[in-house]
């Protein structure tokens, strides 16, 4: 692998850049592999880095459906936090944001992962008792959050609209250490990393069955051919209920699309990422200067990801409260993603019931900042058959009743 | 150098002068000018910079494409960024200011990245700026962000001056785009009978045709057009808007409108914009065809345009934007361009067609006006910074050697026409590679798909591919037929108007000019001139395997500036194709996506703003709080008193205040925002009993009973008390915020599980006010205004009775949240302000006083009685709060039952409901957690329990507090410590969670 820097840069320009090699080889898959990771989203690129480079398990083939980081790793709105409620989310999401602080040295690719802060906006008497509970676990789980007042929310967020006569903000859960990343660099970072181990990283070939021999998994059928394995991870969200069917189980899953869009670039006008539960809309600005915005999923099940336009405009709607001035502001583009929605909101990282068998997937609307953490679990699991940051995720969960539900500090009005 | 020309201008008022400013300097225009022409007859060729690069940009387009000439327009409250002047009308007072420059547009600091181009190549920050890791935020970031982003953004506290609103509509056929071919499938598929709404982008009905020339049946286009539009207008079934874009098409025929109604007129009374939201039988797109620029170095200095648009220019808006001009193409269609420069007196240099044997009967046309003409010719370099100054031209069929050079000022390029295929894609229509033209067509073989499983978009004219005029007009008459009679309607029969033009030659794929152009001639020649990515980008992006043309885009940023690669994308794709040495359509486009010209955020949001941006509901008693203190919280959509402030009172001083009165005197509470579902029918009992964990079918009529509701997945959702009017009748009270998810959730099991039970849900939380009149003096004021007997023989606790108290028909229910003597009483909501009025006045006697949210909390909590939201979070079952006794071990089943068996939920061990007490009579933080032993596996601290609610007790004078804690009911005596964020840890003993009259005597006196 060609190291990346600025001399590299430099150096490439003196001859227009023709010498760059490829970031990842596309190559033919091979008869057998130990482990086949199915879906080159970041979850499973991930899942495979960390199989590789915590586990030396090299011989890993990562098999794609359509182009890699091409589901909800290259559509979501890139917040990256950790300041959950529940014990089990906070230790996978705070692996992960300590993992992405230092994921661009690490990858020797720049995720431009930018720790600028995450607000989440109290404008309730019970968000404002909800996120006072979260600063308390989180204290005890080693997540440094706090809770901050209105008039510091204002210092941190010019453009925010305190006063409004409907929802004032109240104050707001403040995590400094949480922030953004480009999203594609993510995908496109590990997926260089893991060809470079020798992983292949199989595109445009869609997985059609899944081969097992007397309850232990042998392989897959592909549109390019049968490839055999002794492990298998099922990293395909949005669709995971459709492969976990070809393994022979079934998923408490629901699949909906998730809604976002952008503005227009302006010139930076808001530095942190703010949320805004009770009107319902996210917001921060990209470093091209556009005004990201997520909102919420729609209320049927399906699986095209398009944009619909009732979610657009309620959260727009929200956020032109909570911001005033993003009212002259266009939208850009709206777009929307398969989301994985599981009773509990929390994801599923698990052994199935097919042995040799693990799947990852149920992120709902939360999983890129979950990436590397995730794939750091997911891994240990593959490899060792326990992990202490997935044991809490298991299928088995939904049969006993051990749900971990992170809605709740959102709480109802009483 | 651009000039308004003496003659043309088919669109402008010669004698309505207009003044505007652009970057301060008073310009003069016309009436019917964009700003883009008329800034171009004031011979302002560089509007703008570009983003990356911080190059020099000219006006490109005429439309809607436009990626180059954004500006600021207007001030203050009504400033807003990225406006396309090609699209922005002017008016007399306008003011606009140039982009993405520092110190001046002329003069910009950061037009030092032109110069660094190459060692800026795409995805350069991809691969650089890594070390040292804390660089990235406080370094590079900081930099990148403050020379990312275009218009300056609208002032922090700006309030956006102008209001918004949206239309819901429904019609038969929706017709998008009011050119020939908008038009003339709109009167087609009007002449059935069905109701058709035909909206254009622009000002003007016609389109481009009018502009390109021909005829219909023998007259102009433009008075084709006139006629056309003066038919439409007088047919009742047909609704027509000007300056109403397309925005968006979704699933099941729902499209979007944008009408912009005063932006061309901003002292104009009404609102702003207007988002039309329409449901439509089927969809007729007639978007036209947008040009294709042609990817030669230079291609992006100001000057350098579209053909189509320059022809627009010189007969729209009687505005020739040079002198000297040379004219590249690989289609015919160019020439009318050439041709229509000459006949306006402007010096055509050459044109330099592409195609080695030329072109057909417009070439020889243009020779015949004296044009030059070169086959088999293309540029090379067009040199010049802030505007052209020459032109290399060479062989196209080479890799760039100059072989002359023109002298010129302007120049006009075309690499063919696309259909503007967007709407057709939103929702999923699929597109056909046209090898003979170059572009992506839709497929009406695969179109989008409705609820019926057939298409629900028809495309017409130009967007279906048809160029020509003839060829238009036929498939257009088709269209508006086709929509018609998929709508449910009989088309009538009838001629279809005859368009004639020139008959074009063959068009020839250009994708580089030239065909083999050089490395230093591709890193000048621009594909995206708005994000700055060129030929070379597209060439690196390949080469390092982003090969899918979603990694090209988002690896070079092809595409995703504000015209969304309008002008580049379908120059691009072929480029990549060609280093992946695949077929075009092999490589397939980027999603298109919505919307199509970004709409403002403020037609998006709508009316809904300020104080109506969620409808406030107010109780009959809102205005009497609002008059007498109320310290307002938001509860849902409702607001509810949280205390009623005295003057100089403090809030915890009222709330103390409201505790002691109602405990030792008299307090009144506005109850009316409980929910109140009436369920009824002869299955009501037993859809009850699924729906609780109690048994409701026994309960006797004129009893009351306290009900839990829980998930499928077993947790408690929501309490309340139920109570039986008749033998089918119960009503069903639930929290404030639940009244309308419960109704909701009562609903979606009749409908989806028992659909055949008779049984039906009403909700009437606002048909009722309801007062609770609590504390030992309630019977007392109850009497004293008269009428139903309400003794404890009368009505024992836990009943209720219809009746009269004073003047008021009223439902007396005798329930207590309090653990006071109470009642609970529904009157009218019409009454609700003369009921309350009277109690105020009659209590006075004995001591009354309101008491909001927080009083009633605290009541509550020294009882021991759980709220939802506090002792229940979505994780809690009624077995974890001592509930046990309020489930029915009777039952077969219930809501929750089955979810209630599982292991995790019948393991002793879990955290239960106790009452907590401070060592030091301190209030518990609220939320604080019960620390265990050491850390777990993921090294977190152990945890033993939390604090769910705590507040201090005016009448025992110290915090009270109810917790969750493991075992916690059979651990009573233990001290446990609850850590606070700031590291104060408090410690708190477990203890019954009832500390106020634990026998309940003064309720039930």
């Amino acid at each position: 692998m060609r190291h990346y820097s600025a001399f590299a840069v430099a150096r490439e320009a003196l001859r227009h850049h023709t010498g760059w090699e490829r970031a990842w080889r596309s190559p033919e898959p091979k008869r057998r592999y130990d482990v086949i990771i199915v879906g080159a989203g970041g979850h499973g690129l991930a899942t495979a880095y960390y199989l590789g480079k915590n586990y030396g398990i090299q011989n890993v083939a990562v098999i794609e459906k359509g182009w890699l980081g091409g589901g909800n790793t290259g559509r979501n709105t890139t917040i990256i936090r950790s300041n959950y409620l529940q014990d089990p989310s906070a230790a996978i999401y705070e692996k992960s944001r300590s993992l992405y602080e230092h994921l661009s040295q690490d990858l020797n690719y720049n995720l431009m992962f930018s720790p600028r802060g995450v607000m989440m906006l109290a404008q309730t008497q019970n968000e404002v008792r909800g996120y006072k509970r979260t600063a308390h676990a989180n204290a005890l789980q080693g997540v440094t959050t706090e809770w901050i007042s209105p008039q510091r929310v204002k210092e941190l967020v010019p453009i925010i609209n305190l006063d409004g006569p409907r929802y004032p903000v109240l104050g707001a859960l403040w995590q400094a250490r949480a922030g953004t990343a480009r999203h594609d660099a993510l995908a496109w970072g590990y997926a260089r990393a893991c060809s470079a181990m020798g992983m292949d990283i199989i595109q445009q070939c869609e997985v059609t069955g899944v081969r097992s021999d007397n309850g232990h998994v042998k392989g897959v059928e592909t549109t390019r051919g049968p490839i055999d394995c002794d492990k298998l991870g099922i990293v395909v969200a949005g669709h995971s209920g459709v492969l976990a069917e070809m393994a022979g189980f079934r998923l408490p899953i629901e699949s909906v699309a998730l809604q976002a869009l952008v503005s227009e670039p302006i010139k930076p006008c808001m530095d942190v990422v703010v949320m805004a539960n009770t009107v319902h809309g996210y917001m921060s600005q990209s470093d091209k200067g556009e005004m990201v915005i997520g909102g919420g999923a729609d209320g049927y099940n399906n699986y095209t990801q398009r944009g619909s336009f009732h979610h657009v405009e309620e959260t727009v709607r929200a956020l032109v409260e909570t911001f005033p001035m993003i009212s002259r502001l266009k939208m850009l583009r709206q777009w929307g993603g398969i989301v994985d929605m599981t009773g509990d909101r929390s994801p599923i990282l698990s052994k199935t019931p097919l042995g040799g068998c693990f799947i990852n997937c149920g992120w709902g609307t939360g999983g890129f900042k979950a990436i590397p953490g995730s794939g750091w679990g997911m891994a240990q699991l593959m490899a060792t058959g326990h992990s202490p940051l997935t044991e809490a995720f298991t299928l088995d969960r939904f049969a006993e009743g051990r749900f971990i539900d992170e809605s709740v500090a959102a709480g109802v009005a009483h | 150098m651009s000039t308004r020309l003496p003659s043309h201008g088919r669109l402008i008022d010669r004698s309505a002068q207009v003044t505007f400013t652009f970057n301060g300097a008073t310009m003069r225009g016309y009436a019917g000018d964009t700003l883009a022409s008329a800034l171009l007859a004031n011979d302002r060729m560089m509007v703008g910079r570009s983003f990356k690069y911080h190059r020099p940009r000219g006006v490109v387009a005429s439309g809607a494409e436009e990626p180059n000439a954004l500006v600021g327009l207007g001030q203050g409250n009504r400033f807003e960024p990225n406006q396309r002047a090609t699209t922005t009308e002017l008016f007399d007072g306008l003011t606009a200011v140039s982009q993405n420059h520092w110190p001046s547009l002329d003069f910009d600091i950061g037009a030092v990245n032109t110069a660094l181009a190459r060692f800026l190549p795409a995805g350069f920050y991809y691969k650089m700026f890594i070390h040292p890791q804390p660089f990235w935020k406080h370094v590079y970031e900081p930099f990148i962000r403050k020379s990312a982003g275009l218009g300056r953004a609208p002032d922090s506290e700006a309030r956006d001056a102008d209001t918004y609103e949206h239309f819901h509509v429904q019609t038969d056929i929706l017709v998008i785009g009011g050119g020939v071919a908008g038009l003339l499938a709109a009167r087609n598929a009007a002449l059935s009978g069905a109701r058709v709404l035909l909206i254009e982008q622009t000002a003007h009905w016609g389109g481009r045709a009018p502009v390109d020339g021909g005829t219909v049946d023998g007259a102009p286009v433009d008075k084709f057009v006139e006629q056309i539009v003066s038919e439409l207008e007088t047919m009742a079934n047909v609704t027509m808007r000007l300056r109403c874009m397309g925005a968006g098409v979704y699933d099941h025929g729902y499209a979007l409108g944008y009408e912009r109604l005063t932006d061309h007129d901003p002292d104009a009374p009404g609102p702003r914009h207007r988002l039309w939201r329409i449901r439509a039988r089927r969809i007729v797109t007639a978007t036209g065809a947008i040009e294709r620029p042609l990817s030669f170095a230079g291609n992006d200095v100001p000057g350098v345009m579209l053909a189509g648009a320059m022809r627009d220019y010189v007969v729209n808006w009687g505005v020739a934007p040079g002198r000297r001009v040379v004219v590249a193409t690989n289609n015919d269609d160019a020439y009318r361009t050439a041709i229509t420069l000459k006949q306006a007196g402007v010096d055509v240099v050459r044109v330099l067609d592409a195609r080695a044997a030329g072109g057909g009967a417009l070439m020889e046309e243009a020779r015949s006006l004296g044009i030059r003409v070169d086959p088999g010719r293309a540029i090379a370099k067009v040199s010049g910074g802030k505007r052209v100054k020459k032109v290399a031209i060479c062989n196209q069929d080479g890799i760039g050697g100059a072989r002359e050079d023109l002298s010129c000022d302007a120049v006009a390029m075309s690499g063919g026409w696309s259909p503007v295929v967007h709407l057709w894609s939103h929702c999923g229509g699929k597109l056909a590679w046209d090898e003979d033209r170059a572009h992506f067509r839709p497929d009406p073989d695969r179109p989008p798909l409705g609820a019926d499983g057939r298409g629900f978009v028809v495309t017409a004219g130009a967007a279906s591919g048809a160029l020509a005029l003839d060829a238009v007009l036929d498939d257009a008459a088709a269209a508006g037929k086709a929509a018609a009679k998929a709508a449910g309607h009989s088309p009538r029969r009838g001629k279809t108007p005859r368009g004639e033009t020139t008959p074009e030659a063959a068009m020839e794929p250009v994708w580089l000019m030239p065909a083999r152009a050089d490395t230093p001639l591709r890193m000048k020649s621009w594909l995206d001139f708005q994000n700055d990515v060129k030929v070379s980008d597209v060439q690196l992006a390949a080469r390092e395997g982003y090969e899918s043309v979603e990694h090209t885009k988002r690896y070079t940023t092809l595409g995703m500036a504000t015209d969304q690669g309008k002008l580049s994308n379908i120059n691009g794709l072929a480029i990549l194709a060609d280093a992946l040495e695949a077929e075009i359509p092999k490589v397939g486009t980027t999603t298109f996506r919505p919307p199509y010209t970004p709409i403002s955020m403020g037609a998006i949001a709508g009316e809904a703003r300020g104080e109506v941006f969620q409808p406030i509901r107010r109780t009959p008693m809102h205005d009497w709080h609002e008059r007498n203190g109320a310290d307002w919280e938001p509860v849902g959509h409702w607001r509810r008193p949280f205390t009623y402030l005295r003057p100089g009172e403090t809030v915890h001083d009222a709330v103390n205040r409201e505790v002691k009165n109602t405990r030792e005197n008299l307090g009144l509470l506005d109850a009316s925002t409980l929910g109140k579902l009436v369920v009824k029918g002869p299955d009501a009992g037993r859809f009850l009993d699924m729906m609780y964990t109690n048994m409701m079918s026994t309960l006797k009529v004129g009893k009351c009973r306290y009900g839990l509701m829980c998930s499928e997945n077993g947790f408690l959702i929501d309490d309340g008390v139920v109570a039986r009017i008749d033998e089918d009748t119960w009503l069903c009270h639930t929290t404030t915020g639940g009244a309308e998810h419960i109704h909701a959730h009562m609903e979606e099991w009749l409908q989806t599980e028992w659909w055949d039970w008779k049984v039906h849900v009403a909700n009437l939380t606002e048909q009722y006010a309801q007062v609770a009149v609590v504390g030992p003096n309630a019977r007392k004021v109850l009497e004293t205004l008269g009428g139903m007997d309400l003794s404890k023989e009368a009505l024992a606790f836990m009943e209720w009775k219809d009746g009269r108290i004073g003047e008021f028909d009223a439902r007396v229910y005798r329930i207590s949240f309090s653990g006071e003597l109470s009642y609970e009483i529904a009157v009218p909501a019409s009454k609700g302000q003369a009921f309350w009025d009277a109690l105020i006045e009659a209590g006075r006697a004995f001591g009354v006083m309101p008491y909001g949210t927080e009083c009633l909390h605290i009541l509550r909590a020294e009882k021991g009685f759980i709220m939802i939201g506090d002792e229940t979070d979505g994780t809690v079952i009624p077995q974890d709060l001592g509930l046990s006794w309020a489930i029915s071990k009777k039952k077969e089943d219930f809501l929750g039952k089955r979810a209630q068996q599982r292991s995790h939920m019948t393991d002793p061990n879990r955290w239960k409901l106790v009452g907590l007490e401070t060592v030091d009579g301190s209030v518990l933080p609220d939320g604080a957690y019960a620390v265990g032993e050491g850390v777990n596996a993921n090294g977190q601290r152990n945890t033993v329990g939390r604090v769910t609610s705590t507040y201090h007790s005016a009448n025992l004078g110290r915090g009270i507090a109810m917790g969750l804690v493991l075992n916690g009911p059979d651990r009573m005596g233990e001290v446990l410590e609850f850590p606070g964020t700031d590291g104060t840890v408090f410690k708190a003993k477990i203890v019954d969670p009832v500390v106020y009259d634990k026998d309940g005597e003064k309720q039930n006196v």
